[in-house]
C-alpha cells in the first residue's frame, strides 16, 4: 500500500509532519537561539529569530560563574555508573525470569515496579540521615547507588521483555554441549541481547542523566551533576532570559546529541514488550 | 543495615574517584544574588592570599538554598563549611548550638562597626553568630519621569493613600507601564516579607500576646483589601508569580511606576549596564498610615559557620574577608563604590565617595535605622522580627499563608477567604506544635 | 525443562536485584514509619516524642489534601490522555511515507532528553511569563490581552509542560507497535472497502492496544511523582490549585521541617501509590501476559 501513495499526498504529508515536527522542537530551538542573544534583546519585542547579533557572551558568564566541566563530568559519571552497576545487577535478574519462570515471576517483576512509585520527597529525610552516617552525602558514589536503585525495576523490566523474545532452544542446544550457565550467559545470551541491553542503557543513561530530586538534594559542590548546575541559574536577579538559554543549552546538549546519535538504537528498545 | 551499605559500597567502588586533597577546601553555599556571583568572580584576591585555602560554590535559588542548609545542619550533615543564612535562621540556630561564635575575627575587622540594627539581629546572649554580607531595608523605588509626567511629587516620607493615588495615575496599561510592582509570588520570604511590613503599618500583627492568630482582625482585612486593589488595578499581569527577581527585571525594563521592595535593588535599577531606566530612578521611604510605624522590613543575608565543621580556622579567615572592609574596598576599586554589598557597615555611609556614587545611600540607612525587630508592630506581640516571626514554626506558617494570599491576588479565592483560610492554617499548626490549646 | 539445579542457579541470579530493592523498600521506610508516629520537628532537635496518629490526623484533615488528591489524578490523567491520543495521532502521521522522515522524528523526539527542570524553566520564563513570554507576545500582536497562564491555569499549564516532555515516548512506542501492524491485513481489509475510521477502530486499535498499556504503566510509575516542574513553575500555587501529593509532603516536609508530619503524608502518599498500582497492575496483567 505505501509503495502506492501519490505525490500530491506525499507532499501534504510532508508539510503537515514537519509543521508539526517543527513546533515540537521549538521550545529547544528558541532556548538554543536566546542562548547567543544579548540580554536586552532576549526580552525584546518584537523578539527576532535569525537578525540579532550573535554573542557568545552568555556561554563566557555561565563558565566564569560555574565549573561546566565538573558538572559534565558528575552526570557522565553518575549516570553511566549507575546504568553499569544496574544492568550487572539486572541482567542476571532478568536472565532467570525469562528462563526459568517460576510460578511468582510475574509478580515479582509487578512488585520491582510498584518499587518506584514511592514518592522520593517522602523518604529524604531518613535517606540522608543513613548517607550522613556512611559518609556518602555529596558522593558520586552515593549518586550511582541511589540512582541504580531507582531505574533498577526499569531495566530489568525491559531486559526482561528481551529475553522473553529469545527461542529458549538456542540455549537448550548450548547446554547439550555442556556450556557452563555463565558460559551459556555470556557466549550465547548476550551476543542475541546486546541490542536489548543497548536500548536499556541508553534509556537509563538518559533518565539519570535528568533526575532532579536525588542528585540535587544529596550533593553539595563534589559531586554536583549538571542538575545541580542548572539550579543556581533559575531566578537570579534581573535579565537572565539569556543566561538561563545558555545554561539550558550546555545542560541538555550532551544527552541531546546523544540521543540524537543513537535514535535508532534506542527506538529499538522503547518497547517494553509491547510489540510481539 | 551496615552489612548491605557495605554491599553497596563494594559494588560501586568502580566508580570511585579519589582527588588529593592538597590545599584546604572550604564548600560555601550561597545564595543566587548579584552581590554573592560578584563575590564569587572576586576571590582570587583571598585565595591569592591563601594559598592553602580553595573555595568550592554552591549557587542555589534562595528557597531550594534555605532547605539544603537547614536539612543539613539540622542532620549534621557537614557538607557545608559555610553557610549562607538569613536574619531569620540566625538566632534560632544560635540557641540551638549549631553555628560557631565569631569572635576573634582579626585586629582590622572592627566589629564595631557594623550597624547595630544588623549586628543586634546576629547576635544571641551578646555573641555574634553570623557576619552580615549585605543588609537591607525595604524602601520605595519609583520613576522621577513618570511621577513628574502624572504632574506629582513623591514626598521623602509617603503615606499609602498616597502611593495609590500615584499608581493610578503612572498606570498606563496600553504602554505597558503599570503604577506598582509589589511582591506576589507566595513564600515567607516573598509575599509575606512585603505584606508582612505593610501590615504592620496597618496595625496588623501575626500574634496577639497569647500566641493566638489575627488574620479574623479588621487590621489585616484592610491590608489585603487595600493590596489587592493596588494590584489588580495597578500593577503588572502575573503579579501572583512575581518575587524580587522578577519585580526587578520588570522595573529594569521600565514596565513600573513604583516598586516598594528591598533597598539592596537600588544599585541594580540605578545601574545603567542592566537597567534602561537608570537616571530615572527616585527613592523615598517606606509607605505608614499614620499609626507610628513604616511598612519596611530589616534583612540581612550572612556567613555563618556550622558547629561541626572541622575547617573553622579556614573559614572563619573567610568570613572575615568576605565581610571586612578591605572587601567593600576591593569592590569599588573592581567595580565602583554604588555596587558594593550595602548595608552592614557604618563607615560606608560615611564614606563621602559612597554617599556620591550611592544617591540611594541616605535613604537606605535610613530605612533600615527605621526598622525595629524588636518591637515590630503598633501593638505589643510576644516575637521578634519585622517581617517574620522568629520562631521555628513560622517557615511553614507564613508559606501557607502566602500561599492563600497569593490565591487571593490571582483571583481565585475572595479576600475573605484568603483571610479565613490563614487565620485556619495558622491556627492549626499553632496548635499542633502547642503554642495554643 | 527447567532442573532443580537451574531453579536454584536462577534464583541466585535474581536475589542481588530483588534484596537491593527490597532493602531500598524497607529500610527508608520503617524509618519513615518511626517518624511518622513522633513530633519531630528539624530544628527543634531534643524535643522528639512520641505522638501517635497525631501527625496523620493533621496531613488527611489538612484542607490543602484533598486538593492535592483530585490534583495528582487531574495531572496524571491529563498528561495520559494528552500523550496517548497525541501520541497515536502523531505516531500514524510519521507512518506514512513523507520526505524526510528522519529528520521529523529527530525533532519529535527531542523533547524526551531534556531535563524537567530545564524544560519547566524554559516554559515559564521564555513562553508563558505574561509580560516577556513569547505566548504574551503573539497575544498582543493579535490585539488580545496576555493571558496569564500560571496564574489562572496552573494546573493546565503544568500538564502541557508535562505532556511536551512525555509525548516523544508515547510516539515512538506508539510508531514502533503501528509499523509492526501487518500489512497484508489493512490491504485485505481495504479491499472489503473497509475506510480509514474503521480500518482504524477494527485493526489499528487493538493491535496497538498492549502497546498503549505500556505507555500508561510507564508514564504513570512517573508522573505520579511529578515534582521539579511543579517547584520551578508555580510553588504549587497559586493557593494549593497545582500542590500534587508529592508536592505536598514536599512543602510538609522540606519546607516547614516538620518530618513527622512530612513522613505521615510519605506513608499516605506510598499508600495512595500503592492503589494505584494495584489497579493498574490488574489491567496490565490482563494485557500484558508475562
Amino acid at each position: 500500500m505505501s509503495r502506492r501513495v501519490s505525490n500530491r499526498r506525499k507532499a501534504l504529508v510532508t508539510v503537515i509532519a514537519w509543521a508539526i515536527g517543527i513546533a515540537i522542537f521549538f521550545p529547544i530551538l528558541w532556548t538554543v537561539l536566546t542562548s547567543f542573544k544579548t540580554e536586552a534583546e532576549a526580552i525584546a519585542s518584537p523578539p527576532s529569530f535569525v537578525f540579532f547579533d550573535w554573542t557568545l557572551e552568555n556561554y563566557t558568564e555561565v563558565n566564569e560563574r560555574s565549573d561546566y566541566f565538573l558538572h559534565f563530568m558528575n552526570s557522565v559519571i553518575i549516570s553511566l555508573g549507575s546504568t553499569l552497576l544496574g544492568l550487572a545487577i539486572a541482567i542476571p535478574a532478568a536472565w532467570s525470569m525469562a528462563f526459568v519462570p517460576a510460578k511468582r515471576t510475574k509478580d515479582v517483576l509487578m512488585w520491582m515496579l510498584s518499587t518506584k512509585m514511592l514518592p522520593p520527597v517522602g523518604v529524604l529525610i531518613p535517606i540522608y540521615l543513613l548517607f550522613r552516617d556512611f559518609g556518602l552525602l555529596d558522593t558520586r558514589t552515593g549518586l550511582v547507588i541511589v540512582l541504580t536503585l531507582i531505574n533498577l525495576p526499569i531495566i530489568v523490566w525491559m531486559l526482561f521483555t528481551y529475553f522473553k523474545e529469545i527461542p529458549g532452544e538456542i540455549l537448550e542446544a548450548a547446554r547439550m554441549d555442556g556450556a557452563g550457565l555463565w558460559e551459556e550467559v555470556i557466549h550465547v545470551l548476550t551476543p542475541m541481547a546486546v541490542p536489548g541491553i543497548a536500548s536499556t542503557l541508553l534509556l537509563n543513561v538518559i533518565l539519570a542523566w535528568n533526575e532532579a530530586f536525588w542528585t540535587l538534594n544529596l550533593t553539595a559542590a563534589k559531586a554536583a551533576p549538571l542538575t545541580a548546575f542548572i539550579a543556581s541559574y533559575s531566578s537570579p536577579e534581573g535579565l537572565f532570559y539569556a543566561k538561563l538559554s545558555a545554561a539550558s543549552t550546555l545542560a541538555i546538549a550532551p544527552i541531546l546529541v546523544l540521543g540524537w546519535f543513537s535514535q535508532k538504537q534506542l527506538v529499538r528498545g522503547l518497547t517494553f514488550g509491547a510489540v510481539k | 543495615m551496615t552489612k548491605f551499605a557495605r554491599v553497596l559500597l563494594g559494588a560501586t567502588a568502580l566508580t570511585l574517584a579519589v582527588s588529593p586533597a592538597l590545599a584546604e577546601k572550604l564548600t560555601i553555599a550561597t545564595v543566587n544574588n548579584g552581590d554573592m556571583i560578584r563575590m564569587q568572580k572576586l576571590t582570587d584576591a583571598f585565595t591569592a592570599k591563601n594559598p592553602d585555602i580553595e573555595l568550592e560554590w554552591v549557587t542555589l535559588e534562595e528557597n531550594v538554598l534555605r532547605q539544603r542548609v537547614t536539612t543539613d545542619i539540622a542532620t549534621k550533615g557537614g557538607q557545608y563549611d559555610i553557610m549562607t543564612i538569613g536574619t531569620y535562621e540566625a538566632p534560632i540556630w544560635a540557641k540551638q548550638g549549631w553555628l560557631v561564635e565569631l569572635d576573634d575575627m582579626g585586629a582590622d575587622y572592627d566589629v564595631d562597626d557594623l550597624l547595630p540594627a544588623i549586628r543586634g539581629g546576629l547576635t544571641v546572649e551578646g555573641k555574634l553568630y553570623a557576619a552580615p554580607f549585605y543588609g537591607e531595608s525595604s524602601m520605595v523605588m519609583y520613576r522621577k519621569d513618570l511621577m513628574e509626567k502624572a504632574g506629582l511629587e513623591m514626598p521623602d516620607a509617603p503615606t499609602w493613600d498616597f502611593i495609590k493615588q500615584a499608581a493610578a495615575a503612572m498606570t498606563d496599561k496600553n504602554a505597558e507601564v503599570y503604577g506598582i510592582c509589589l511582591r506576589g509570588k507566595a513564600g515567607w520570604g516573598e509575599n509575606m516579607a512585603f505584606l508582612s511590613a505593610m501590615a504592620n503599618s496597618y496595625g496588623a500583627k501575626w500574634f496577639d500576646m497569647d500566641w493566638k492568630p489575627q488574620f479574623d482582625g479588621e487590621a489585616w482585612k484592610a491590608t489585603l483589601t487595600d493590596y489587592l486593589d493596588l494590584m489588580t488595578n495597578y500593577g503588572p499581569p502575573g503579579a501572583s508569580n512575581n518575587g524580587f527577581n522578577e519585580n526587578l527585571s520588570l522595573f529594569q525594563t521600565g514596565k513600573c511606576g513604583m516598586w516598594i521592595d528591598a533597598t539592596v535593588a537600588a544599585s541594580f535599577v540605578t545601574n545603567p549596564k542592566d537597567s534602561t531606566v537608570a537616571d530615572k530612578v527616585g527613592f523615598a521611604l517606606a509607605p505608614d498610615k499614620g499609626l507610628g510605624k513604616r511598612g519596611n522590613w530589616l534583612w540581612a543575608w550572612n556567613l555563618a559557620i556550622p558547629a561541626g565543621s572541622q575547617k573553622t580556622e579556614a573559614a572563619k579567615k573567610f568570613v572575615a574577608w568576605a565581610t571586612s572592609k578591605e572587601y567593600l574596598d576591593l569592590v569599588a576599586e573592581k567595580e565602583g563604590w554604588a555596587n558594593v554589598p550595602p548595608g552592614t557597615r557604618t563607615s560606608l555611609y560615611e564614606n563621602p565617595k559612597y554617599q556620591e556614587a550611592a544617591p540611594f545611600a541616605k535613604m537606605t540607612l535610613e530605612s533600615i535605622n527605621a526598622a525595629d525587630p524588636q518591637h515590630p508592630t503598633v501593638d505589643d506581640v510576644p516575637y521578634v522580627g519585622v517581617q517574620f516571626v522568629a520562631i521555628p514554626e513560622f517557615q511553614g506558617i507564613g508559606t501557607a499563608v502566602g500561599q492563600a494570599f497569593s490565591a487571593a491576588l490571582a483571583g481565585s479565592v475572595s479576600a475573605e477567604n484568603a483571610l479565613a483560610n490563614a487565620q485556619a492554617i495558622t491556627e492549626r499548626t499553632m496548635k499542633k506544635a502547642g503554642y495554643i490549646k | 525443562m527447567a532442573t532443580a539445579h537451574s531453579r536454584a542457579a536462577a534464583r541466585l541470579m535474581i536475589s542481588p536485584a530483588v534484596l537491593l530493592l527490597l532493602g531500598w523498600m524497607i529500610v527508608p521506610l520503617s524509618m519513615t514509619v518511626y517518624f511518622s508516629f513522633l513530633s519531630y520537628n528539624l530544628l527543634m532537635p531534643g524535643m522528639e516524642e512520641f505522638i501517635g496518629f497525631t501527625n496523620y490526623e493533621f496531613f488527611l484533615t489538612d484542607p490543602a489534601f484533598f486538593a492535592a488528591l483530585a490534583n495528582t489524578l487531574l495531572l496524571v490523567g491529563g498528561v495520559l490522555v494528552i500523550t496517548i491520543v497525541g501520541g497515536t495521532l502523531l505516531a500514524l502521521l510519521l507512518d506514512q511515507p513523507f520526505w524526510g522522515q528522519g529528520i521529523v522524528r529527530i525533532l519529535v523526539i527531542a523533547p524526551f532528553f531534556v531535563m524537567p527542570t530545564v524544560s519547566a524553566l524554559v516554559w515559564k520564563n521564555m513562553f508563558m511569563n505574561p509580560v516577556n513570554g513569547l505566548f504574551a507576545y503573539f497575544a498582543k500582536a493579535l490585539g488580545l490581552q496576555p493571558f496569564d497562564f500560571l496564574a489562572h491555569a496552573p494546573l493546565a499549564s503544568i500538564i502541557v509542560i508535562v505532556a511536551w516532555q512525555w509525548l516523544p515516548f508515547a510516539t515512538l512506542i506508539l510508531l514502533t507497535a503501528l509499523q509492526s501492524l501487518d500489512q497484508e491485513q489493512l490491504e485485505a481489509s481495504e479491499m472489503d472497502g473497509a475506510n480509514f475510521l474503521n480500518r482504524f477502530v477494527y485493526i489499528v486499535l487493538p493491535h496497538m492496544s498492549r502497546a498503549i498499556t505500556v505507555v500508561i504503566l510507564i508514564q504513570t510509575i512517573f508522573l505520579l511523582s511529578v515534582f521539579a516542574e511543579i517547584l520551578v513553575t508555580t510553588n504549587g500555587g497559586p493557593g494549593t490549585s497545582s500542590t500534587n501529593i508529592t508536592y505536598l509532603v514536599y512543602a510538609q516536609s522540606l519546607l516547614q521541617f516538620d518530618v513527622g508530619g512530612g513522613s505521615a503524608g510519605g506513608i499516605v502518599a506510598v499508600i495512595l501509590a500503592n492503589i494505584v498500582a494495584v489497579f493498574l497492575m490488574r489491567m496490565i496483567g490482563k494485557n500484558l501476559e508475562a
